[in-house]
């Protein structure tokens, strides 16, 4: 298959890069390995939030885990749910909201399934005190291209349990899976916002809130007086018992691809500074609905298309505190002068609780995202540059947000890659595996 | 609305582990209904099951049967009387597509699309209409398909068999007419669903889920026909009245 033939079945969050797959949807857990022989190599894909090519496999076959959405068990005194892999969390608030229950982590879209949560070891504004998804994950299935499967937990077999979280869909089909959920009395986050000016003001903050979500926008485009300047956000679920609905389905979609001009520098300065004022005083405190609060963006479905058919660069990193302060300003004087303007990016403190995953993003330190238009190489190397950045600063970046790095940049943030290497299915690739282990060449 | 009626809550699915069906008892297992699901495949049905059961079902007994098999359907039926203590929903899901050139070529293929969708259907359409006349009440409904409305050379077995199913439910909702027993036929367009598959996605495609609504909210208020999802009732229209010089120059 060529890309002459038009628009992809399958696409990633950023729209980039675009690659041609065949796509077959898996029904039911029985489904796989296919009873036919698939067109290439295999990769199972959810709901596409990733946002480069972690979820792309050019000329292979992904298969389409959404189908498999069942809910197979739920015991309502522990908040253990078992569920099938292509449940979205969505589903899942839909269904524990009413029950009382909550997900342990969410990251800040619903619409991702579970699979993809595992095998991308999401993370939220609770990382610092509730880790990453993984850890709240009991047990799953994993079925190998050559028809093997078995139940991985902390005790059985705990190496597969640990490389297939957070291992990129490469290890082989997750069926079925058990998370643990929390309890809540409301859909109400207690919620407080302080404007802050400059990433120390961000630092203190970060050090003396003890909510147990927090996370900060910060503008990055501003400069001068304004630079750094942002809103630091924290939350938890209210205590006193309230409304514990379903959520509606959202109504709004971006209906088209915006064209690619109308993002530029003074939109996205002007976007930047109505988002700082749009809280009026220093500090907003009081209850929100946890649909605002964690999914803000999640009620104007396609909003990608905002960036038009060129598509989006995401850049995620953690860098340890004893560089983190450093290393991010540097970062954000090099989007500053590089002049591509983001609407959100996101800084955070991450805590310390350790990762199961062998090959999970999350570490001690300070997070930054954020997201770039494609503009041919002036994007890209910014991108490339901020990369490099994270490495001189003994950090590392998320792969599922990732279409850029180098081999040479992905093997030095995951030095286990080798040791991953080994458990990844024969049967299974992916373009980001190809691109980081060096066997396949960097678009642009 | 004062004439809607209350959500069954006794359902007997056959051919549980289709689609449209599972989306639909999704629906009725959050308002607590009970079940007795029937389909072949004994591994799927348990996932079904527990599914329902998971999103509040009052209980889902499961009976694995080949429904082609004509002679187990009056135990078949007997058995859900006895296990749900009646039955006030009745929804026949069970149906193959085929493959119209398959099904030109060798007649088996045919028979087996027509033995499925209509002979099989109409012995349980039959077993049901009387136990329903004797209760004088519940719901017999059968998702049928838009392509019954007219045969097209693309699948004009497959729409023969839905054809013949929906005049044998016109015959019995005329035959019940009075007896408070309603006869709902289901006509859906193009529904996302592993029976299309493999056929290339479209904008005229549906999710299941919202066809399942569209059942829901057509038993409430008593509907005898139903287009889901509701545009398909003009095309459909439209495909039926079409002069038949113009017709043969389409490609349907």
């Amino acid at each position: 298959m060529s890309k002459a033939k038009g628009r992809p079945r399958f696409e990633s969050w950023g729209r980039y890069p675009v690659l041609q797959a065949e796509v077959v949807p898996l029904h039911w857990t029985t489904d796989f390995p296919l009873k036919r022989p698939p067109n290439g190599k295999q990769l199972p894909v959810g709901l596409g939030r990733s946002y480069g090519d972690v979820c792309l496999l050019e000329d292979g076959t992904l298969l389409d885990t959404t189908g498999m959405d069942r809910l197979l068990g739920f015991d309502g005194a522990t908040g253990v749910l078992r569920c099938e892999a292509g449940v979205s969390l969505q589903q899942i608030l839909d269904f524990a909201v009413p029950r009382g229950f909550f997900l342990p982590v969410t990251p800040g879209t619903k619409f991702v399934t579970v699979g993809g949560a595992i095998a991308n070891d999401i993370h939220g504004k609770n990382h610092h005190v509730a880790g990453s998804f993984g850890r709240h994950v009991l047990r799953f299935e994993l079925v190998r291209s050559d028809g093997a499967r078995f139940v991985c937990s902390p005790i059985e077999n705990p190496d597969w349990f640990a490389a297939t979280i957070g291992g990129m869909g490469l290890t082989g089909l997750i069926s079925w899976a058990e998370i643990r959920l929390r309890r809540i009395v409301s859909r109400k986050i207690d919620y407080r916002g302080d404007k802050f000016h400059g990433i120390d003001e961000f630092f203190t903050l970060s050090q003396e809130a003890h909510s147990e979500y927090t996370v900060a926008w910060i503008d990055c485009i501003s400069t001068g007086r304004n630079f750094a300047r942002g809103i630091f956000m924290r939350g938890d679920h209210s205590h006193a018992p309230g409304p514990l609905h379903r959520s509606r389905e959202p109504k709004l979609a971006f209906p088209f691809n915006l064209p690619a001009v109308a993002l530029n520098r003074l939109s996205m300065a002007a976007f930047n500074t109505l988002y700082f004022h749009k809280q009026l005083g220093n500090s907003r405190v009081g209850p929100v609905d946890y649909e605002p609060f964690f999914y803000p963006l999640d009620s104007v479905l396609h909003w990608n298309r905002m960036y038009g058919r060129q598509g989006l660069l995401q850049f995620q990193n953690v860098l340890p505190h004893a560089t983190g302060r450093e290393g991010m300003l540097r970062i954000l004087k090099e989007i500053t002068k590089s002049g591509l303007a983001s609407f959100l990016a996101v800084i955070k403190f991450f805590g310390d609780v350790p990762s199961v995953g062998m090959m999970s993003f999350p570490a001690p330190g300070v997070m930054l995202a954020l997201d770039f238009p494609i503009r041919k190489h002036v994007s890209f190397d910014l991108v490339d540059r901020l990369a490099q950045i994270t490495l001189d600063h003994g950090g590392r970046m998320y792969s599922a947000k990732d279409a850029r790095m180098t081999a040479e940049q992905y093997q030095a943030f995951y030095p286990q890659w080798s040791d991953f290497a080994r458990y990844v299915d024969p049967g299974f690739d992916s373009a980001f595996w190809q691109r980081v282990t060096g066997r396949r060449p960097i678009d642009g | 609305m004062a004439r809607e009626k209350p959500l069954p809550s006794r359902v007997l699915a056959l051919g549980a582990t289709s689609a449209i069906a599972e989306a639909t008892l999704r629906l009725l297992a959050e308002r607590g209904a009970s079940f007795f699901l029937v389909a072949r495949n004994a591994a799927k049905l348990a996932a079904v099951r527990d599914d329902l059961v998971t999103r509040g079902a009052q209980g889902a007994a499961v009976c694995v049967l080949d429904l082609d098999k004509t002679d187990a359907h009056p135990a078949m039926l007997q058995q859900a009387i006895t296990t749900l203590g009646g039955i006030d929903l009745a929804l026949l899901a069970h149906g193959v597509l085929g493959n119209q050139a398959e099904a030109q070529r060798d007649f088996q293929a045919a028979h087996h699309v027509l033995h499925t969708n209509f002979v099989s259907a109409v012995s349980l359409v039959n077993l049901l209409a009387n136990y329903f006349e004797g209760e004088r009440r519940g719901v017999l409904a059968v998702i049928s398909s838009v392509a019954g409305d007219r045969g097209r050379k693309s699948n004009y077995i497959y729409g023969a068999s839905k054809a013949g199913l929906d005049v044998v439910l016109q015959g019995v909702r005329h035959r019940l007419h009075g007896t408070g027993v309603q006869v709902l036929t289901i006509k859906p367009g193009f529904v996302a669903t592993p029976m299309t598959a493999h056929l290339p996605p479209g904008p005229l495609f549906a999710p299941a889920a919202r066809v399942a609504r569209d059942i829901i909210s057509a038993i409430q208020h008593r509907k005898s026909v139903l287009y889901t999802p509701g545009f398909w009732a003009p095309i459909m229209f439209a495909v039926r009245n079409l002069p038949t010089r113009l017709f043969h120059k389409t490609n349907m």
